[in-house]
């Protein structure tokens, strides 16, 4: 099994189901990329947790305004109708059931939409951000992610067994292999790469995937 | 009314040993640098106030803001939701040594906190963090077929904060994305400090543009051309030795 998407392509994957209009968030790191490959004629607005509703690129080298950043704590800048508000507020958008859409990248998914995101253990200083609040409250909350683990493990597994960001919060998964959706605590196979069959795709999966009638081609350009 | 303070010195005086303090910021955005390195060295001076514990979205980075008041050895405690940054060795250094306490706390979960606190609501129930290992030990209960976790309000003795504009009595305004917890914290603290950009009289600033209105505000101190830890920390700055 070689071929899989890129981190890239699978940002581009992502992109293609977020619809004009729609306010969504980023988790920080891959996920940012989304961002990157909004499908022509459609704008979204994007939410920063540090107060930012509507940021657009980063700004060119040098130009950096220290006080506006996102959750990152990169350099952005704004698009005509951007707001800023305080913490409490920022938050009310994401847990208020406010946001479209959250996309968050992930250590483990369970078939029960658990997500394991935020602690692999307990070495070392943990940090856990906005993780727990964005898996709660967005109306579609999205992962992006490898289908396996540097190790050639699975990442898509019947219960996580690292800390959990959440329990049941997530509703599609992206990956390098395949587009699966979580419905009633189940995976259900949407897409998969063309060159893969079923059986190869469930070796590498730790949980069943339920096959609907139609799945789909993962196809994305080069990028 | 006249709430300014006569200089950074006596805007920190009253900060003592064991005291809970509040810094507005998110990592740069909005941190009171200049607030923070007058109560360092203040500190490095008389050895007091020491053993604070710090409320605040991370915890440090570089060698300024609070990474300077960890590295100093002023802070038995943080309260952040993400101790890491780009430089975080002020806060690993003394997180792995056992030499300060963290407590964890999602992002979400710390602004209500805090503004429930300034808002006299003293629990609530948030879905943030049900069936984590944050939530261990903290209440639960069913709403709507739905499980929430309470939090608690998280109170502070004083607030050190940044604003853009400030006039004698207290109103404020913040610059672009720094406000971020400063206006929550500024209520829920019972002494706010602000260092302020541009020190204005009252009526200057249209009341249509008040972020923070002055009865959450305690004492106001004008520092122009403040500095931004993101800038200091580019450069390689550091306040303690």
């Amino acid at each position: 099994m070689s071929a899989k998407l890129s981190n890239a392509q699978i940002a581009w994957r992502a992109a293609q189901d977020i619809e004009d209009g729609t306010y969504v968030n980023l988790g920080i790191g891959f996920p940012e990329m989304v961002a990157k490959f909004q499908p022509e004629g459609r704008q979204a607005i994007f939410h920063t947790e540090n107060g930012v509703l509507n940021f657009g690129e980063a700004p060119a080298a040098g130009e950096e305004d220290w006080d506006l950043i996102n959750a990152g704590k990169k350099a952005i800048t704004l698009r005509p109708g951007a707001a800023f508000f305080h913490h409490a507020d920022s938050f009310a958008m994401v847990r208020g059931g406010h946001l479209d859409v959250a996309i968050l990248g992930a250590y483990e998914v369970a078939e029960n939409g658990d997500l394991a995101n935020w602690s692999t253990g307990p070495k070392g200083v943990p940090a856990v951000g906005g993780a727990m609040d964005l898996v709660h409250g967005a109306k579609r909350v999205a992962v992006i992610t490898d289908h396996v683990t540097k190790d050639g493990k699975p990442k898509l597994v019947q219960r996580c067994t690292l800390p959990l960001t959440g329990v049941g919060c997530v509703t599609r998964v992206y990956t390098s292999l395949a587009v699966v959706d979580i419905e009633g605590g189940r995976f259900v196979l949407r897409e998969k790469l063309p060159s893969l069959s079923i059986d190869e795709l469930q070796a590498v999966t730790g949980a069943e995937l339920v096959l609907p009638p139609q799945i789909g081609d993962l196809v994305a350009p080069e990028l | 009314m006249d709430k300014t303070l006569a200089n950074l010195e006596a805007a920190v005086g009253g900060i003592e040993d064991g005291m809970t303090v509040m810094i507005g910021g998110f990592g740069g955005s909005g941190a009171p640098i200049e607030l923070i390195h007058a109560l360092v060295d203040r500190f490095q001076r008389t050895g007091s106030p020491k053993n604070l514990t710090v409320v605040n979205n991370n915890a440090g980075n570089g060698r300024v803001g609070l990474a300077a008041m960890i590295d100093a050895g002023m802070v038995g405690k943080m309260i952040c939701s993400f101790p890491r940054s780009a430089d975080p060795r002020a806060f690993t250094e003394k997180y792995l040594a056992g030499e300060i306490a963290l407590e964890l706390v999602p992002q979400g979960t710390l602004a209500e906190r805090i503004r429930a606190a300034g808002a006299g609501i003293p629990a609530f129930y948030t879905p943030t963090s049900y069936g984590t290992d944050l939530a261990v030990g903290k209440p639960t209960a069913e709403f709507d077929g739905r499980h929430y976790v309470q939090e608690r309000w998280l109170k502070a003795d004083v607030a050190l904060l940044k604003a853009e504009l400030g006039d004698r009595m207290g109103n404020l305004t913040y610059r672009k994305a720094a406000r971020n917890f400063s206006p929550l914290m500024a209520a829920a603290a019972s002494r706010t400090i602000v260092q302020v950009s541009r020190l204005v009289e009252p009526g200057a600033i249209d009341p249509e543009q008040v972020i923070t209105p002055s009865i959450f505000v305690d004492g106001v101190v004008e520092v122009a051309d403040a500095q931004q830890e993101e800038a200091l920390m580019r450069q390689g700055v550091a306040h303690v030795g």
